[in-house]
């Protein structure tokens, strides 16, 4: 399974959100997108956006000042 | 079988646009909501900076609102595009500098393009005749379908019935019957229709979608403006607007203060950008200085640094001054007297 960084650092929410989005739809389905963050907005901003949009956050984690979302890429549209 | 119609609901994550799109939901249309970021969005971004306000929900409004309908959310990322509408609205700006209806024909007008590319029907906004001052009127419905190019593609579900028959309604997709004819200030038909839905918890802005709306932030983008001599912004100007107590001893430069622990942080990520101050001897906030300070200004910024931290009744603070390129020196100054500082230093 492909796995793919993204850094979404010192973005203020909806950015990251934004970042994300158009980097999944670059991706195929099953790829896991890791997102690097520093606004804790996005730990339940990137859930949500997931949620609707028909992706799955497989954790969420944070790591000192870094909130980190991983997804793994739905079939989309 | 009858083709499944789409329709595309601007969101901005406030009740009417939640109910448009819910009313056209009901009637059977396929509805995915598009959500534009200006950069002077509501959404999230203070309350990710103030440390005061981490306790209550970071929800995005807009977010929630397709959670809650079950929709896609596009989010479409506008900043530099809207400079432009900032700096230049055709139709000028209300009260503040919100360039209200400009900004409207140019979301369903980016909404146009949206739905042609994907393939939609139509699209719809929560717009009510009357609700506000200056862009949602009944002589501007027509100037923002007009103007934007969706004219009869544009559909506003909440006070349809008050505007003339639009495509969707004439095909028969929707039924006209089926549509509000909602006018004036009042908010209680929406919250009426919201209860009717089973919708709760919903937000209420006071203003408008967006900062441009806020004096006090007007006066500060309209100061930054005068300062650098033109009509011009960044990202990290924009963001910084929003954080810390602004002072503007001298148009070259202007001081800003950290209020609380959160914007000092914040602020914390601007320091390669600026020359910053730290008080040293006593707790205190984080400023940064905005613009080209000389020496003496630079003390006296500081002056205003050590007013605002613990140490303002002492004789001296000790301050930490760093340049851009990350080199630090220590200084020893008096902090200022309140009656020192002009009323009009405060933006
Ligand atoms: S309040 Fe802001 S986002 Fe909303 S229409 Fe006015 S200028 Fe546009």
């Amino acid at each position: 399974m492909s796995r793919v960084t993204l850094d979404a650092r010192r973005l203020l929410c909806p950015m990251p959100v934004i970042r994300v989005q158009d980097k999944i739809a670059t991706l195929a389905p099953g790829t896991v997108l890791e997102a690097i963050c520093t606004d804790p907005g996005v730990m339940s901003d990137i859930p949500a956006w997931c949620r609707i949009n028909g992706h799955k956050v497989i954790e969420t984690r944070s790591d000192r000042a870094e909130y980190i979302v991983v997804i793994e890429v739905g079939e989309g549209e | 079988m009858t083709e499944q119609r789409k329709a595309v609901a601007l969101i901005s994550g406030g009740l009417d646009s939640l109910l448009a799109a819910k009313v056209i939901q009901e009637q059977g249309i396929h509805v995915e909501g598009i959500n534009f970021y200006t950069g002077f969005c509501v959404e999230g971004h203070t309350h990710a900076i103030r440390k005061k306000d981490q306790k209550k929900s970071k929800r995005n409004n807009a977010l929630w609102v397709a959670e809650q309908l079950g929709i896609k959310l596009h989010i479409v990322d506008i900043v530099e595009e809207y400079k432009d509408i900032v700096f230049n609205p055709k139709h000028g700006y209300g009260a503040n500098l919100n360039p209200c209806l400009d900004c409207k024909i140019f979301m369903v007008s980016k909404a146009l393009d949206w739905i042609r590319k994907k393939g939609f029907d139509f699209i719809i906004t929560g717009e009510v005749i009357g609700q506000r001052p200056m862009s949602q009127r009944k002589e501007t419905m027509p100037v923002v379908s007009g103007e934007s190019g969706a004219e009869d593609l544009l559909l506003r579900p909440l006070c349809a019935k008050n505007l003339p028959q639009t495509l969707p309604e004439r095909e028969g997709w929707v039924a006209r019957g089926g549509l509000y004819d909602f006018s004036g200030r009042s908010r209680k038909p929406q919250m009426a229709l919201a209860a009717k839905f089973g919708f709760e918890d919903y937000a209420q802005p006071a203003g408008g979608c967006c900062f441009l709306t806020d004096a006090q932030y007007s006066v500060k983008l309209a100061d930054l403006w005068r300062a650098r001599g033109s009509k011009q912004y960044e990202m990290d100007d924009i963001m910084l607007l929003k954080v810390g107590r602004h002072l503007r001893p001298a148009p070259h430069y202007k001081v800003i203060i950290a209020r609380e622990e959160g914007e000092g942080n914040f602020l914390q990520g601007y320091r390669k950008q600026f020359v910053s101050i730290k008080t040293i001897s006593h707790a205190g906030p984080l400023a940064l200085i905005d613009g080209e300070p000389g020496a003496a200004d630079i003390e006296l910024a500081a002056r205003l640094v050590a007013r605002y931290s613990q140490g303002r009744d002492a004789d001296l603070v000790e301050l930490e001054v760093m340049d851009r390129e990350g080199t630090s020196r220590t200084l020893k100054v008096e902090p200022i007297k309140p009656h020192e500082i002009p009323q009009e230093w405060h933006i």
